[in-house]
């Protein structure tokens, strides 16, 4: 008997043993994978915390002999932006006061759209929705013409409102699909109920459609603050000298250099400017996940 | 009295297609009106309409004496019970029942002292403040009548209630809501598909097809008297016996012929006096066909039927026989003697009989 029971014994060890050599060669690679990914990062991160003279003199990926912060002063407060000097800080904060409020307004009205969409059907809501959606493929290049000339009507050309404003429209499409997908799921029988109660169009949406958002709300803001915080085109196209956000000024300090290219402040003015949405991600990663994938509610 | 509810000559439409035609339904103050018929037919839409939920195409609704057309649901001094029971789910058991009492403004006093009331009436006070997804089925049932009481409305509107409990409990709150209904006297619209539900729950019954009112009545005069062969199929289990005859009139009653596959013609005579045409289908309800000797009664009769099968169901037994190309069920007693295969005299009851003309399917009788 026991000597029947040997191989299969053996078999058993080697195919377990094989299964923890597979997965240790899945951790492996996933492990290369993931250096291959942030050996960027860590090039940006150590030049930006080198010398302009061991920038030349060393290589690109050792570590900083010295480490040294000025080039992250440099990219905040002096670096240059065509003739002016203040560095990315201005514009930083041009990109904060462009964000926020039009995460915001775009978010609380795509949630209003959804909210409509998805649990007033009125004549013709598939239709208005559909266009809606059509507007999320619309390559932003098309409507620079018009958009140009409809701010200068409004008189709100060059400013800061005048990049909310374009910011919240084109992130209508989006947002009015997140909340229009998330609330379809929610029985009808739900407004039913309140409008017996006695509740109208807005307290209802506040008092029992809100409540139940906060997955996704992550998911658009989220979504929003990054495409808003990361965009260039609507940036350079409807801004002027002091309204420009972050990533044009980036641009602009790559772009202008006088004399030797300062590597080192380029990289820190770099991330700086990515700063805010890889912190959006970290503080709010896992609600996204669980947003995106977020089903029925149980009643 | 004034009808709590008066309905006169409402239809809806879903753009081209007819949903309601031509519904008539009053109710007094204290009646339980339940809306049956298949799914489909029109009874969630119709209570829909009732509520306001939907906007009627055509005719006029009262509630307690005012005219609730055009009125909105808040407005209608109506409360509601939905199928899915529709909790609010971010709130807490007593939120959902105070919400509606919030939102019209009653002070918070008031407020308390209501959700105390319902709450010991539906016993649901140890759930007061746990959320509808830390309920059961049978809880949150509980919760969604208490959110309707506390309303204290002209009317209530059931909307299927009990079709997402599991058997035992659906019966259990069957009750419940009957003796609720004893209680508070409250007049009550409910929707179900379910015909037993139907019986034991209300006090006038309005079947539905294909948005048309079949018939309106008490429990007992629609299940004695179905008042065509569609109503008369769909109420009562096992369903009504419906065999095609042949029907002749003379001066001692009418002769009934029904044609038997293997023996002779069964011929059996309803002494009613009655005038029918020659084809007819006869409805005869399982328990108004007994063992011989089992029944007794004027319209009594008598006949050997093969049987074909038995079903014993522990406090009844019921034997198929064929007859008139149908299977035939009859309802005898526990005890009984019946073999498949076998010869046995049957007992028909002619005076409970009910006459539908072949073509119509409309009652004659």
């Amino acid at each position: 008997m026991t000597d029947l029971s040997m191989p299969q014994a053996q078999t058993r060890s080697q195919s377990a043993t094989g299964k923890i050599a597979l997965r240790w060669l899945l951790y492996v690679l996933l492990g290369l994978f993931a250096l291959y990914y942030l050996m960027p990062l860590f090039v940006m991160l150590t030049t930006s915390l080198k010398s302009l003279e061991e920038i030349r003199t060393g290589s690109l990926i050792s570590l900083p002999r010295e480490v040294s912060f000025d080039a992250w002063k440099t990219a905040w407060s002096g670096a240059c932006t065509g003739i002016q000097c203040e560095g990315l800080r201005p514009y930083f904060w041009n990109s904060v006061l462009i964000a926020v409020p039009a995460v915001f307004l775009s978010t609380l009205i795509g949630a209003l759209n959804g909210y409509v969409v998805a649990q007033w059907r009125f004549k013709g809501a598939n239709i208005i929705f559909s266009l809606m959606l059509f507007g999320c493929f619309i390559p932003f290049q098309v409507v620079l013409l018009p958009m140009a000339r409809l701010l200068g009507m409004m008189g709100i050309a060059g400013t800061i409102p005048g990049l909310i404003f374009v910011h919240v429209i084109y992130g209508l499409g989006f947002t009015t699909l997140f909340f229009r997908n998330y609330y379809v799921t929610i029985p009808s029988e739900l407004t039913k109920a309140a409008r017996v109660d006695g509740a109208g169009f807005l307290r209802i949406f506040w008092s029992i459609f809100m409540p139940l958002s906060l997955p996704i709300i992550v998911v658009t803001v989220i979504w929003q603050f990054t495409q808003i915080w990361n965009d260039f085109l609507f940036g350079v196209s409807f801004s002027q000298a002091g309204t420009q956000p972050v990533t044009v000024a980036l641009n602009n300090i790559v772009n202008s250099t006088t004399g030797v290219k300062e590597y080192n402040v380029d990289m820190a003015a770099a991330i700086i400017a990515g700063l805010p949405t890889l912190l959006v991600y970290v503080v709010a990663g896992k609600y996204f996940i669980r947003g995106l994938t977020a089903g029925s509610v149980k009643g | 009295m004034a009808p709590i509810l008066d309905i006169q000559n409402l239809y809806k439409n879903y753009g081209a297609t007819e949903i309601l035609k031509d519904i008539n339904i009053s109710i007094e103050p204290g009646d339980f009106l339940v809306l049956v018929g298949p799914s489909g037919c029109g009874k969630s839409t119709l209570l829909n309409c009732i509520a306001g939920l939907e906007p009627i195409t055509g005719g006029t609704l009262s509630i307690g004496g005012k005219d609730m057309t055009h009125v909105s649901p808040k407005d209608r001094d109506i409360a509601m019970v939905f199928q899915s029971y529709a909790l609010y789910p971010t709130m807490s058991v007593a939120k959902n029942i105070t919400f509606g009492m919030k939102v019209r403004g009653v002070d918070a006093a008031t407020q308390e002292a209501k959700l105390k009331d319902v709450a010991a009436l539906l016993q649901i006070e140890p759930l007061l403040n746990r959320r509808p997804s830390q309920l059961s089925g049978g809880q949150r049932q509980r919760v969604a009548m208490g959110r309707a009481l506390v309303r204290d409305p002209k009317l209530f509107l059931f909307d299927e209630p009990l079709s997402n409990l599991d058997a035992k409990l659906r019966v259990e709150m069957r009750t419940e809501i009957k003796k609720l209904h004893q209680t508070l006297d409250a007049s009550i619209v409910y929707v179900t598909h379910d015909q037993i539900e139907a019986m034991t729950l209300a006090t006038k019954i309005v079947v539905l097809k294909g948005g048309i009112v079949q018939q309106i009545g008490s429990p007992a005069e629609i299940y004695n008297n179905p008042a065509n062969l569609f109503v008369a199929d769909f109420m009562g289990s096992p369903a009504m016996n419906l065999i095609p005859a042949q029907a002749s009139n003379s001066g001692s009653g009418t002769q009934i012929s029904i044609a038997r596959e293997t023996g002779e013609t069964l011929v059996l005579n309803d002494a009613r006096g009655l005038s029918l045409p020659q084809d007819v289908i006869l409805g005869l309800r399982p328990e108004d066909i007994a063992e011989a000797g089992f029944r007794a009664g004027a319209g009594v009769q008598e006949a050997a039927c093969m049987i074909d099968m038995v079903e014993p169901a522990g406090a009844d037994t019921y034997v198929v026989s064929e007859l008139g190309g149908k299977q035939v069920t009859a309802r005898l007693h526990a005890e009984t003697s019946a073999q498949a295969g076998q010869m046995l005299n049957l007992a028909f009851d002619m005076s409970k009989v009910s006459y539908f003309a072949k073509e119509t399917g409309e009652r004659l009788n």
